[in-house]
């Protein structure tokens, strides 16, 4: 093997796995177990005190995983990454590390109705207390630093999609505040967006979406940039203070560059617990390994079914980056120039009713409240996830009553355009 | 030499080629770097000996301590050094005194001096700048992945199993 560096392709096949070492299994096997036995009591306890590298525990680090961790990592261009049970397991593993009670941390606006819900109401009962700002006003993000703040939050392409966040501009704000900004790339993949590259320190995933892409396996990572300097300031103990869990160590000077990593893992998740299947794990990996050609597939459909639906009679709006004339078109060429991803909403002129009617005339499309499948999926926010909220409530959300949300598949794209056409021709 | 990066062939070679090792700042200190990599190269078969003035004498990970490189009984294949930048050029100039010469003067993250390498590379000495050994050997024998770790290593063929549990070698040269 010559020493230039892989593309991003074959990363997706080869990167952190290698014919199992046992059998010569060439896919990465499926280690489903809780425990791996111990040499002897040397070896238990170099393990345990993180002076050799090898599993303990499924809690903690599986060979299975483990492949699935340096995989992510490097198709971000990341030092190394921890994988966890879902997506809002990895935020929790962030800012476990990150924060202590009665720290803030700056988080956009535009983020999945998920992140907001836990920001606003788990998050604060641990004495974690976001504030929010509007990413598209750089100068607002900036007003919002105190010297409580650790950290910045946003999505690199937010979801219901559309909005895209100049990534540097935020960074530039976090550098000079002294802080980590996170990118959570759920939307984009690495394939479409790397934030490292634009200046984050952390990225996190709900790798259930597109990254696993089959909507079959719930899991999360969260991706060290290794570019921050944590010792820096005396912010982040639990980084640049000897910690009491293990003997003294301190772990930004003993792991370096891929500190960040394993303290989510060591002092996160050994505590916290969120571990993800092995089984998880294994199908997570399958699905990576194609995820250049989905991507590829998915972010060409959907820009054919946007550019239909921006001509279709019955469509107020449509909201996708990929549009030349949309609000966020410029940064979607810059952050993610080969596609504006697969999800997005737009308005129908019937409002609330041809909303209803729509889900239900549909027919290859699946109604459900996932993102990020192989299958082509429907929803309409304002009459099921957002169905308890008022009016004023459900328009500030962006999920008014013409709203409906679409993530593209990767089935033929006729079929999706003549599947939508037919149920907008029914809804009168 | 490019001391910015190294190819991994040349990083692999070193450490297959090493076989002793002197490790200057050694700390007896079981939670601090320098422990973690002695230990560690150690588990591998190296032949490590701590160097520390304030430990000669005593063991540092079950290993007899010595005061300096000069009061090292056996030839030294390569100098790791776990003192600061500037602190290094005085290493080095102490691993330039012996003989025979080490093939390898290594300086651990962090620890780069540009002048001391000259000197060092003058006498047909290698020198590895701002990296540890314990990461590297870890990095392409395939162990550091269990952490979740990058390792930048892409191949398809087969880790080496070393004796043991749960342990991977770098192989023969024809590997």
């Amino acid at each position: 093997m010559s020493e230039s560096k892989p593309g991003f392709s074959t990363l997706s096949v080869h990167a952190g796995s290698a014919p199992d070492p046992a059998t010569g299994a060439r896919a990465t096997p499926i280690y489903q177990t809780t425990s791996f036995a111990f040499e002897d009591a040397d070896q238990a306890a170099a393990l345990f005190g993180l002076q050799a590298f090898g599993n303990i525990y499924t809690r903690i680090t599986n060979p299975t995983t483990a492949v699935l961790e340096a995989r992510v990592a490097a198709l971000e261009g990341g030092t190394a990454a921890v994988a966890v049970a879902s997506g809002h397991a990895a935020q929790l593993g962030v800012f476990h590390t990150l924060m202590q009670s009665g720290d803030e941390f700056i988080a956009s606006t535009k983020l999945y109705g998920g992140s907001i819900n836990q920001f606003n109401h788990s998050f604060k009962s641990f004495g974690w207390n976001v504030r929010w700002a509007d990413c598209d006003d750089i100068a607002a993000v900036e007003a919002a630093v105190t010297p409580k703040t650790k950290a910045i939050f946003i999505e690199s392409l937010a979801n219901p999609g559309g909005v895209v966040t100049d990534i540097a501009a935020i960074a530039a704000v976090a550098k000079k505040a002294g802080i980590p900004l996170i990118v959570d790339n759920t939307m984009a993949t690495p394939y479409l967006c790397r934030p490292f590259e634009h200046g984050a320190d952390i990225v996190v995933h709900s790798l259930t979406k597109f990254m696993g892409g089959h909507g079959n396996s719930m899991g999360g990572i969260i991706v060290d940039g290794g570019t921050f300097d944590w010792s820096a300031s005396d912010k982040y103990p639990m980084l640049s203070q000897p910690r009491p869990e293990y003997q003294g160590m301190t772990i930004h000077e003993t792991f370096g560059n891929f500190g960040f990593a394993i303290a989510c893992r060591v002092l996160g998740l050994r505590d916290l617990g969120a571990a993800i299947s092995p089984f998880n794990s294994f199908l997570l990996l399958t699905g990576i390994e194609t995820l250049p050609l989905r991507m590829e597939k998915h972010c060409a459909n959907a820009q054919k079914v946007a550019e239909y639906l921006k001509g279709h009679p019955k469509v107020e709006w449509v909201r996708f980056a990929g549009l030349p004339d949309d609000k966020y078109h410029a940064l979607q060429k810059r952050y993610m120039p080969k596609g504006a991803g697969a999800v997005f909403t737009f308005g129908l002129k019937g409002g609330y009713e041809a909303g209803v009617k729509l889900v239900g005339a549909v027919n290859l499309f699946s109604h459900v409240a996932n993102i990020g499948d192989t299958r082509s999926l429907i929803i309409h926010p304002a009459s099921t996830t957002h169905r308890q909220l008022t009016d004023a409530q459900r328009e500030a959300a962006g999920a008014g009553s013409q709203v409906v949300r679409l993530s593209i598949g990767i089935e033929d794209v006729e079929d999706i355009i003549a599947d939508l056409d037919a149920a907008l021709a029914e809804i009168g | 030499m490019d001391h910015d990066r190294y190819d991994d062939a040349h990083i692999r070679a070193i450490l297959r080629e090493v076989k002793t090792v002197a490790m200057v700042g050694a700390s007896p200190n079981n939670v601090r770097p320098s422990f973690f990599v002695l230990k560690y190269l150690l588990s591998k078969g190296y032949d490590v000996i701590p160097v520390n003035p304030g430990q000669a004498g005593r063991e540092i990970g079950g290993v007899p301590a010595v005061a300096s490189l000069a009061a090292i009984d056996r030839p030294v294949d390569m100098v790791d050094i776990f003192r600061n930048s500037q602190a290094a050029g005085g290493v080095v100039d102490e691993a330039l005194a012996l003989d025979p010469l080490p093939k390898v003067i290594w300086m651990q993250l962090g620890v780069r001096n540009e002048e001391a390498a000259a000197r060092a590379e003058q006498r047909g000495v290698t020198v590895v700048m701002n990296r540890c050994p314990k990461i590297e050997y870890a990095r392409l024998c395939g162990e550091i992945g269990w952490a979740g770790v990058s390792s930048g290593v892409v191949s398809s063929r087969k880790p080496t199993m070393a004796a043991g549990m749960q342990r991977f070698g770098l192989g023969k040269k024809t590997d």
